[in-house]
């Protein structure tokens, strides 16, 4: 059930179909050769790069200072972990519904809240913006993303036994030393997992993207996955071909994000 | 004596900031939760305010009267409800066997899990159309069900091998003593022992198949099958705008995971970085 949709992609990628979806032969690998030519590519894997780098990179940063903090005994303690639970568990389509509506530019609360604050001297048309969109759509990408990478951190920080902080406070490390030389290279693993797991749904992450880019046209905006979705069914091209091919370049692309993953893992066999 | 005040200091400012961190966290679902409650009349007006003059709970109530809501509702029950079923009928026993036997291929059985579990369906989506296109399933609970099992599947199994594993042989080997065969074994010992593991599993397939979307917005064309996630958007388009019935939805939709998710909040990591963070 896995696979076959594997084998189904590999050859639409190397057939040509009706705008329908009937098959109509076999093309070898011309819709690589499109793909590469389209005006698109070019601007959508820069805005991919773009997209990952930045959500990963500043998510798994607030991950650390977050989970620092849950990682120490304090009166509700619990209460913020629930509430970190609420953006992980609820659909991301609805939570970027709910941000296209923060975002508006005559009745989001966003822009009455930076104007009122003095921060902006005028609303901004966030998701309209070329300039703002992609920025708008990174902050609902790392707001997603940062429960479970905290979560991963904690789980990183329960694993180093105490001792550990015992021995530098009585070396007499500052707190921060004691972060640097003791917590960070004992959390290297976690953090590895962390970030490899992030690229793979960070890459494959579809209703944001989809959502908050909704009102602009072309895909100026647009990442590898929905670029590929508006190839295969939105978009006047209907080109089921060119999107199976592109869907075979990402398959490669998490395929080797995988790899990386086992090996930072170092798979081993759990005995059993 | 200062050593003591101080740390009270401390936990306390950090008590603080943790406050701080759960409301920014919270913020955007309580205007969810404000916006779900106010009249059509006020959604827009300038300057926008966060909670309702008038409120309206019964916007609550005009959605889950809707026969839109409830189709929508059905379907994500049916398909979140199946898939779960079929990923713990099928992943128990996965598991279990990985978790005591050692076969041919059984590392390499293992890795492709893993790397299943990575295989979102959304990469794999045009090669999903083309799939149930062939088969004759768009537009069909049947693939949405499927679907949603099989890219659970590697998860579940993922946790629930762990839990046997760790499940002592002496136990079953004891039963085997008393003349208790294999299967019975499994559902007599066993599977009363892996509760909380299942528990787990059910939830983690059940979450991820009730919050789907591209795979029933490719697939489900048909208004009266689509899952909740697909038909409340039609709340708001370029032509009707009721952001109060898409908030009052999405918070029905929303409430039930997360109390589930509360609820195994302590299993969350642990399937994914085993091995590896422990």
């Amino acid at each position: 059930m896995v696979v076959y949709p594997v084998i189904a992609l590999v050859r639409a990628s190397l057939s040509r179909y009706s705008i329908t979806g009937l098959y109509q032969g076999s093309v070898g690998a011309a819709n690589y050769a499109r793909l590469v030519e389209q005006e698109a590519f070019v601007p959508v894997v820069a805005n991919t790069v773009m997209w990952v780098a930045s959500i990963v990179a500043v998510t798994v940063f607030v991950s650390l200072g977050i989970a620092q903090l849950l990682n120490e005994d304090f009166a509700g303690r619990r209460l913020v972990r629930w509430a970190l639970i609420v953006p992980w568990a609820a659909s991301v389509i609805m939570t970027s519904k709910l941000f296209v509506w923060l975002y508006d530019y005559y009745f989001g609360l966003l822009n009455h809240l930076l104007t009122s604050a003095g921060l902006i001297a005028a609303p901004i048309d966030w998701l309209g913006n070329d300039a703002t969109v992609m920025g708008a759509m990174v902050a609902v990408g790392i707001f997603v993303s940062v429960p479970f990478t905290t979560y991963v951190v904690l789980a990183g920080l329960a694993a180093i036994p105490g001792e550990m902080y015992e021995a530098a406070r009585v070396d007499g490390a500052s707190a921060w030393r004691a972060y640097r030389s003791v917590t960070l290279p004992l959390l290297r693993p976690a953090l590895l997992v962390a970030v490899v797991l992030n690229v793979i749904y960070v890459f494959n992450s579809f209703p944001i993207v989809w959502t908050l880019n909704d009102r602009n046209p072309g895909f100026a905006h647009d990442t590898m996955i929905t670029y590929m979705y508006k190839v295969a069914f939105k978009s006047s091209l209907r080109d089921v071909g060119l999107a199976a091919a592109l869907g075979v370049v990402n398959v490669l692309l998490i395929l080797i994000a995988v790899l990386v993953y086992l090996r930072t893992v170092s798979w081993r066999e759990a005995d059993g | 004596m200062r050593a003591r005040a101080r740390s009270v200091g401390r936990r306390a400012m950090l008590s603080g900031a943790g406050l701080a961190l759960a409301l920014v966290v919270l913020a955007p679902y309580v205007v969810m939760v404000c916006t779900a409650l106010k009249p059509d009349g006020e959604l827009r007006i300038t300057p926008p305010r966060l909670t309702p003059i008038e409120w309206q709970p019964g916007n609550f109530r005009v959605v889950l009267g809707d026969p839109g809501f409830r189709a929508w509702l059905k379907a994500s029950l049916i398909v979140a409800l199946t898939s779960t079923l079929i990923v713990l009928l099928v992943g128990a026993p996965a598991a279990y066997y990985t978790a005591r036997h050692r076969f041919r291929g059984r590392s390499a059985f293992l890795v492709l899990l893993l790397v299943t579990q990575m295989f979102s369906p959304t990469a794999l989506v045009v090669g999903l159309y083309r799939q149930f296109f062939e088969l004759g399933l768009v537009d069909t609970y049947a693939a949405l069900i499927l679907t949603n099992a099989a890219f659970n599947l590697a998860f579940a199994v993922w946790i629930l091998r762990a839990f046997f594993a760790a499940i002592p042989r002496e136990i079953e080997e004891a039963a085997a003593v008393d003349g208790c065969g294999r299967l019975r074994a499994l559902v007599e010992i066993v599977l009363p022992l892996s509760v909380p593991a299942l528990v787990t599993a059910a939830i983690f397939a059940f979450i991820a198949a009730w919050n789907e979307y591209i795979v029933a917005l490719t697939l489900m064309t048909d208004p009266a099958r689509k899952p909740l996630t697909v038909g409340i958007t039609s709340y708001v388009t370029a032509y009707i705008q009721h952001w109060n019935y898409l908030f009052a939805a999405s918070v029905i939709a929303i409430v039930p995971v997360v109390v589930l998710f509360a609820v195994i909040e302590r299993h969350l990591v642990g399937g994914l970085t085993a091995g590896s963070v422990r």
